[in-house]
């Protein structure tokens, strides 16, 4: 099982916070296929958001292929998002300490070596998202974050259902 | 909002409702979708109580009508289909907590004690304590097991979190969310805790000067409008780009040379913009804060976008 918390001053989706909880812990181990998320009543008693949000999560989840509905039964976890690679032992990780106290050693401050990071990041993983084409002229400016995108593309195809 | 295929709860047409020489509603028209939560939101002396009192029947329309699931606010059918929860929790002081339970089964036909008595056992009330001994969080639980006791379709709350500290109000409202959650009630919500309704509401109606400024959909109205911060225009008078259409504009300052605005529609083309798509709290205050223009009065049912 898993409590869920919510930051309303965060700027994220209330939806997304919970579908970024819900990997977080996947990716950590504390969620494992087989185990059931609470209901859409046991989160909303809890933290007091709208229930409409809490299936919409549970949605982006199963679709995603994380998590699978069972009638009558709930929501139960598909599969585990913790890997190997990413662990505290693992390498990778040793070459990321290694990278950013190269950064400080090179004077830049945290907010640097996020920006950085994220940039890259932001250059690495970057998706088109697949609707896009539906909105006219893409805001102009800098590239919305990641947040902004997604925060986007699951509401408005749901509107449509 | 107007879309067909959402059941409507409450419906406006031409509604006014006049105090002596003062119109506290004024040709107001909008509806408020059923099995939806609904924010409503304004400042003091919008109209929003008064919306209240007409919704229940307690107070009639001077002009127009309002009609709940289509039925006349006061008439047996629309009163067994609506609980009120109004601002000061009228509940009898000399009452027990169990008295008021007995109370709201003798007036309701429809009456869930179960349902109510679960309520207040959650909050650890006794039934035997006098209502005039309990804390304000304790009163609102028991208010809300009379109003959910009633099995409505439609729950109108006046500001039900004023007053309450910040745990108590999340717990009061985790109780209407699970009501929500487990019937499909249809929610009316006004407060003026503009984020705390950010993650709970599907739709919003503002009231401004006895008006309705904005009622549609939280998600669509958001992604209807846009911030952006740049430099001024220097060749205009008020600083916006030549080219954008002045009746979409909510909102816009001038500080220095850097130009706030806040639009109904797309943001000027061009990348020296920096553009954000409002949340709920500020689009919210954008529209309490702006002057009330006759222009933006498109701001309604989305004709702008």
């Amino acid at each position: 099982m898993i409590a869920f918390r919510i930051d309303r001053r965060s700027g994220v989706a209330t939806y997304l916070q919970l579908v970024h909880q819900v990997r977080q812990a996947l990716r950590l181990g504390a969620l494992e296929p087989g185990d059931r998320l609470p209901t859409a009543r046991e989160v909303v008693a809890a933290v007091a958001i709208n229930p409409n949000t809490v299936l919409r999560a549970y949605r982006e989840l199963e679709r995603e292929g994380l998590v699978e509905p069972r009638p009558g039964q709930g929501t139960f976890v598909q599969r585990s998002l913790s890997r190997a690679a990413a662990g505290a032992d693992s390498p990778l990780r040793a070459e990321a300490v290694v990278w950013v106290a190269r950064a400080r050693a090179a004077g830049l401050e945290r907010e640097d070596v996020e920006a950085l990071a994220e940039a890259v990041l932001d250059e690495t993983f970057y998706v088109a998202p697949a609707d896009r084409a539906a909105t006219p002229a893409p805001a102009p400016g800098p590239t919305p974050s990641p947040e902004r995108v997604v925060r986007r593309s699951p509401q408005s195809m749901e509107e449509d259902t | 909002m107007t879309d067909p295929t959402v059941p409507t709860a409450l419906r406006a047409t031409g509604l006014g409702r006049r105090f002596r020489s003062r119109w506290a509603l004024r040709d107001c028209a909008f509806t408020v979708p059923a099995g939806k939560i609904t924010a409503l939101v304004g400042p003091n002396g919008a109209g929003k109580s008064t919306l209240f009192h007409l919704a229940t029947g307690l107070l009639h329309p001077t002009t127009g009508e309002l009609s709940v699931f289509g039925a006349t606010p006061g008439s047996d059918e629309a009163r067994a289909r609506t609980a009120f929860l109004a601002q000061d929790k009228p509940l009898y002081p000399r009452f027990t907590v169990g008295d008021t339970l007995r109370f709201g089964r003798e007036l309701n036909d429809d009456w869930d004690q179960a349902a109510a008595e679960r309520i207040v056992r959650a909050g650890d009330i006794p039934f035997d304590t006098r209502i005039g001994t309990l804390s304000q969080g304790q009163a609102t639980r028991v208010a809300l097991a009379v109003a959910f006791g009633k099995r409505p379709e439609l729950l109108l709350l006046d500001e039900p979190l004023a007053d309450l500290d910040p745990l108590v109000r999340i717990e009061a409202m985790g109780l209407v969310m699970e009501e929500v959650a487990e019937r499909g009630t249809t929610v009316v919500i006004s407060s003026h805790i503009l984020s705390e309704l950010e993650s709970v509401c599907d739709h919003v109606l503002l009231l401004k000067h006895g008006g309705v400024r904005l009622d549609g959909d939280v998600q669509r109205l958001c992604e209807d409008h846009v911030r952006f911060t740049g430099l001024a225009d220097a060749s205009t008078g008020d600083g916006l780009p030549a080219g954008l259409d002045r009746g979409t504009v909510v909102e816009a300052t001038v500080t220095g040379r850097q130009l706030t605005a806040f639009v109904r529609g797309t943001a000027p083309t061009g990348d020296h913009w920096i553009t954000e798509t409002p949340s709920l709290e500020e689009l919210l205050l954008a529209y309490l804060r702006s002057d009330d223009r006759p222009t933006e009065d498109t701001g309604r049912d989305g004709a702008a976008a």
